[in-house]
């Protein structure tokens, strides 16, 4: 089937098969590898991308079912002010180590941010229980989203 | 993993998504937000040869009074009623259970009533809702009926939908000044399924005192509010003593505790 929809500003037409997920789609298709697929069921998180501003499981989210709507991925930051302020925090507190959940994490962060539920460690940590990181043990993950929050108050 | 093929097909209109289920009997499936639905699929636990997408059709997401109750349409997110971006005329409670679901991501697409329609017994609105005596909205060949939350769901993912017919929406009372609620879930981890519920919902003046426990077999189980009598009603649910027991067990309580110091 024939889908047209926006990515990080772009319309983008194309040829896809029903099944496909906006996962596959984004990476398979358009080569933004910058979205990564891990568990593809819903339970990892690594695949955040934003849908109309909101995050959205790209894994879980049929392409046919974005007609008409507005992707942006881990590519399409690029002159936001947040993300660049989360970036900088993830790396000076050792917020990564592989990197293979960092797209989503930093992605459901910059919506934690902005819709003020990160007051504390213990919210940060429920708040991100849907993104799983195997390498830093999270102590770094919330340190990073507690500086990035106070940096862009 | 991924699916298996299907074909895709976007409902414009409830009729529209009426005419597909009839059409396809038996080898489709409706999907609103897919949250449930697709994870299964990709595991290949659940197969539709033919998916029929209810998301675009605006007339889902409607609510409004309905004398004296409110209605929330099948396609209103969990993140919608989260961030109270409708009426919660339930003093805080679906509010609350809203914001319990899954991850947020999870609920920026997640639906009310593709919860209800898919009927998990672990999932949150299936227990939640029952608790409040709220009524599902089904429009069908025939018209529209209306069918109360404790006849909807028949079993594990099992409901009264017939081929041919949409869930609407569900009708949810207006709780008074003195009700009070409660909800109690347990998750090893934030956001799992839940290896228990139990919600609590008492409103005297609406002759409301309902104790359900989710997670527990095929569908939501009601209890008698009657501190004699649930621990017998549980007993005939569950194995006496087996891990299940004592978890439902402790969650009942807590709620009814929560419920009274609420």
């Amino acid at each position: 089937m024939r889908i047209e929809l926006k990515v990080n500003g772009e319309s983008v037409a194309a040829e896809i098969e029903d099944r496909m997920t906006l996962g596959d789609f984004l990476r398979e298709r358009l080569h933004l590898t910058g979205t990564h697929l891990a568990c593809e069921h819903g339970v990892c998180g690594a695949c955040t991308v934003l849908v109309d501003e909101e995050p959205v499981r790209a894994c879980i989210t049929l392409a046919a079912a974005l007609e008409g709507r507005q992707v942006r991925t881990i590519e399409g930051f690029e002159d936001d002010r947040a993300m660049q302020v989360i970036r900088e925090c993830f790396s000076e507190a050792h917020g990564l180590q592989c990197g293979y959940c960092t797209p989503g994490m930093v992605i459901t962060v910059r919506d934690l941010i902005q819709r003020g539920r990160c007051a504390d460690a213990a919210q940060i940590r429920a708040e991100l229980a849907g993104n799983l990181c195997r390498c830093t043990g999270y102590a770094g993950i919330v340190k990073a989203t507690e500086l990035a929050r106070d940096r862009l108050k | 993993m991924k699916a298996a093929p299907l074909t895709y097909h976007r409902a414009k209109s409830i009729a529209h998504a009426m005419e597909l289920t009839a059409k396809y009997d038996g080898t489709a499936k409706l999907m609103a937000g897919g949250q449930s639905l697709l994870p299964m699929m990709n595991l290949r636990m659940a197969l539709a040869e033919h998916v029929i997408d209810v998301s675009g059709i605006a007339a889902l997401r409607e609510c409004r009074p309905v004398n004296g109750k409110y209605f929330i349409g099948a396609g209103v997110t969990h993140a919608m009623i989260e961030d109270g971006r409708l009426e919660d005329t339930t003093r805080g409670y679906l509010r609350h259970v809203a914001g319990g679901i899954a991850y947020r991501s999870v609920r920026n697409r997640g639906t009310i009533g593709g919860s209800l329609a898919h009927a998990d017994p672990a999932a949150d609105w299936p227990t939640a809702l029952l608790a409040l005596d709220a009524r599902a909205l089904i429009e069908g060949p025939d018209g529209e009926r209306e069918v109360p939350l404790a006849q909807f769901q028949r079993g594990l993912m099992e409901t009264a939908l017939n081929p041919g017919e949409v869930l609407k929406g569900v009708l949810v009372p207006r709780l008074s000044s003195g009700a009070r609620w409660a909800y109690q879930k347990f998750t090893r981890k934030v956001g799992e399924f839940a290896h228990s519920i139990a919600a609590v919902v008492i409103d005297p003046k609406l002759g409301l005192a309902n104790v359900v426990v989710g997670a527990i077999g095929g569908k939501p189980l009601r209890l008698s509010m009657d501190d004699t009598r649930w621990p017998g009603e549980l007993g005939a649910a569950v194995e006496r003593g087996s891990y299940e027991h004592q978890l439902h067990q402790t969650m009942v309580r807590r709620a009814i505790a929560a419920c009274a110091s609420s």
